[in-house]
């Protein structure tokens, strides 16, 4: 997992509300055995037309849009089914942040568990952003700050572990395999019981 | 200790650490369900570190979302949509293989859909914790389990450690008061829920079904409101088990037998809100105001009674949802064209789903034009219902009767509506897509999408019924 510290990015907005996982990687690819290599999938029904060319009025094709990192989502993104593939694909397309008022749980759980942070902002903020594309932000994970253009700042939750491992790019399984003990411990506490 | 939620037990007494101001909570999981789709990556990850399966004993696969439903060919195969589906499914026969783990491939009696097996072999018990990869794990909280998807990087943490890191969700208990009125469904009933509460009124929630109305459903019934919890945008529902639960349970492959059946009884008794426990929030529903339910737009909170009008749009959403589904607001959605009709997914593949469907098909065909799918949700399943002679009924009225698998809910394994053509489904998302490219999808109980499959558009049952009287 690369590290995630300090990004500056202009973003791209996607308004709609409720942009669900089938939406950003429909079910037809996920027939893969390999997580690489997914980005050329993303969001491919609105990306594409039906004979296969870039859809220019779909809002990521739009030179604006080019190389940019942040995503700024209308509200729920990320809802419905829980297949990692979303975040996978999104971070291969170039996205490493999300932003929108609500974040469905699951994705948001997958997608901070591979170092695309997925950020919940409040209304007003939100709605500032949907109402701003192609502004530059530089996002930092330490602070917990959203600094915009004009010096304004927002700042964010985020899950005191979840950063950590951003931080330091590490994933969570090394620490859920240090806790091998506590495990053990468990098991033999409940005995045979289920 | 003071009084404590469905949701405050099973969390307690599953957690191997609590969460500190640093670190989540490391929650054991008693039962994890793995399929072909969302486990080839994590077991590349085991292998990559050099890792085993703690567990294979708790671990559970099978077969489903890109396995053909199609017969098999002339060599008894499966003749798979794709060359890269066929791989999948063999490479999760070699992970199975090589790590000792419980496979109920193409060979065994009880393949199906992972949602539909677990319980159905009394894997699926009372107080425990499950999870797969799969946003619909939510169904097996209807046994009172805490059951929720993940996603593949914590397949591979439960593989590896049984565990998971989690911070505990706020609860969410559903009162459902009132008798459901005996021309509606348990998949009525959730829809109605989730348009009430909104596709994302349970962000952050485990709901608990609380409520006469839920204790008068059937174990099947109660999974079909469980499974869709999650289109509320929780990842899990509960409902407290009961006299219901245990008369499911007794008997099943994997269920507690003998003494232990007396002891796992009292043990499961346990796990049940106490009378004065307090929830996060709480939502009221009155069951008796439940009619047949459909959905018009593009997710499952955009609802409407078969006898009521397509709501005027709130947003430029609903707006694109509407075009999309090309339907009119201020109209009912009864009557609208139909091209195929799916009976079947995780939601509503059991006996009783079936029975339903073909209730309403018995003596009847279909529609012109129409083609209808209905696929068992597991071997066991088709086995019943082909006992029953559900099977004569489903091919004399011109539908397709079809093997074991997710089919068209998913639409994965070459079971797919043609863009632009409108299903009357019995699955949970109705997403611009999902069934298709361009298909839109309407979803619905399977009485509702019986009869809209003999009428040829969207039909209330009830009224199929009535113009038989007159």
């Amino acid at each position: 997992m690369k590290p995630l510290t300090r990004i500056r990015s202009r973003t791209a907005v996607l308004a709609h509300e409720n942009i669900d996982t089938d939406r950003i990687i429909p079910a037809r690819f996920l027939t893969t055995t390999q997580r690489a290599g997914l980005g050329r999938f993303a969001f491919n029904d609105w990306r594409y037309t039906a004979d296969g060319k870039p859809d220019p009025a779909f809002e990521l094709n739009q030179p604006a849009a080019r190389g940019c990192e942040i995503l700024v989502a209308g509200r729920n993104f990320g809802c419905g089914s829980s297949r990692e593939h979303a975040p996978w694909a999104l971070l291969d397309y170039g996205i490493r942040v999300v932003l929108s008022s609500e974040i469905a749980d699951i994705f948001r759980n997958n997608a901070l568990k591979n170092g695309l942070l997925a950020v919940v902002l409040e209304g007003a903020e939100h709605r500032y952003l949907l109402a701003h594309p192609g502004i530059e932000l530089a996002i930092d994970v330490a602070q917990q700050t959203i600094e915009l253009p004009d010096g304004g700042r927002f700042s964010f939750t985020l899950d005191a572990f979840a950063k950590h491992c951003l931080l330091a790019g590490v994933d969570q399984l090394g620490f859920l395999l240090a806790q091998n003990d506590a495990i053990d411990i468990f098991e033999r506490r409940r005995g045979v019981a289920a | 200790m003071g009084a404590r939620t469905l949701l405050d037990k099973l969390w307690d007494a599953h957690l191997v650490k609590a969460p500190t101001a640093a670190t989540p909570g490391i929650l054991y999981v008693d039962l994890h369900l793995i399929h072909e789709v969302t486990s080839p990556q994590a077991f590349a990850e085991l292998r990559a570190r050099g890792l085993e399966v703690r567990c294979p004993e708790r671990t559970l696969a099978t077969l489903d979302h890109s396995t053909p439903t199609t017969p098999f060919d002339d060599l008894g195969q499966p003749v798979y949509a794709s060359e890269e589906a066929a791989a999948q499914v063999a490479e999760l026969e070699r992970n199975c293989a090589q790590f000792g783990i419980r496979l109920n491939g193409w060979s065994s009696d009880h393949r199906g859909i992972v949602h539909v097996i677990g319980p159905e072999l009394g894997a699926t018990q009372p107080g425990m914790t499950i999870v797969c990869g799969d946003s619909h794990t939510s169904t097996h909280g209807a046994f009172g389990a805490l059951a929720f998807g993940i996603g593949t990087t914590e397949v591979g943490h439960v593989l590896a450690t049984q565990c998971l890191l989690q911070q505990k969700p706020k609860s969410l208990a559903i009162e459902v008061s009132g008798e459901l009125p005996a021309n509606c469904s348990a998949k009525d009933l959730v829809l109605h829920i989730i348009g009430q509460i909104g596709v994302n009124g349970g962000t952050g929630y485990v709901i608990e079904y609380r409520g006469a109305a839920i204790r008068a459903l059937s174990m099947e019934e109660r999974m079909t409101v469980c499974n869709m919890s999650i289109e509320a945008g929780a990842r899990a529902g509960l409902i407290a088990p009961d006299q219901t639960t245990f008369d499911y349970l007794r008997g099943r492959p994997y269920a507690p037998h003998g003494t232990d059946w007396d002891q796992a009884v009292a043990h499961w008794s346990a796990f049940a809100s106490d009378p004065d426990a307090s929830f996060d929030r709480i939502v009221h529903v009155d069951a008796t105001r439940v009619r047949p339910t459909v959905t018009y737009g593009t997710h499952p909170g955009m609802v409407v009674a078969l006898d009521a009008n397509v709501p005027a749009p709130v947003s430029l959403q609903e707006r694109r949802a509407l075009d999309y589904m090309r339907v009119e607001a201020g109209k009912p959605l009864a009557g609208t064209a139909v091209d195929v009709v799916f009976v079947g997914s995780c939601t509503n593949s059991r006996l009783s789903d079936l029975r339903a469907a073909a209730d309403v098909l018995r003596g009847r065909t279909l529609a012109a034009r129409v083609r209808m799918l209905v696929v068992p949700g597991s071997l066991v399943i088709k086995r019943e219902a082909e006992q029953e002679g559900l099977d004569q009924v489903f091919r004399a009225a011109g539908a397709e009767w079809r093997e074991p698998g997710c089919s068209m809910c998913i639409a994965m394994n070459g079971d797919l509506a043609q863009p632009g053509q409108l299903v009357v489904s019995t699955s949970n998302r109705n997403f611009e897509g999902r069934q298709g490219p361009g298909a839109r999808t309407v979803l619905a109980s399977p009485a509702v999408a019986a009869a809209s499959a003999v009428a040829g558009c969207i039909t209330d049952p009830q009224s199929l019924l009535q113009e038989q009287a007159a």
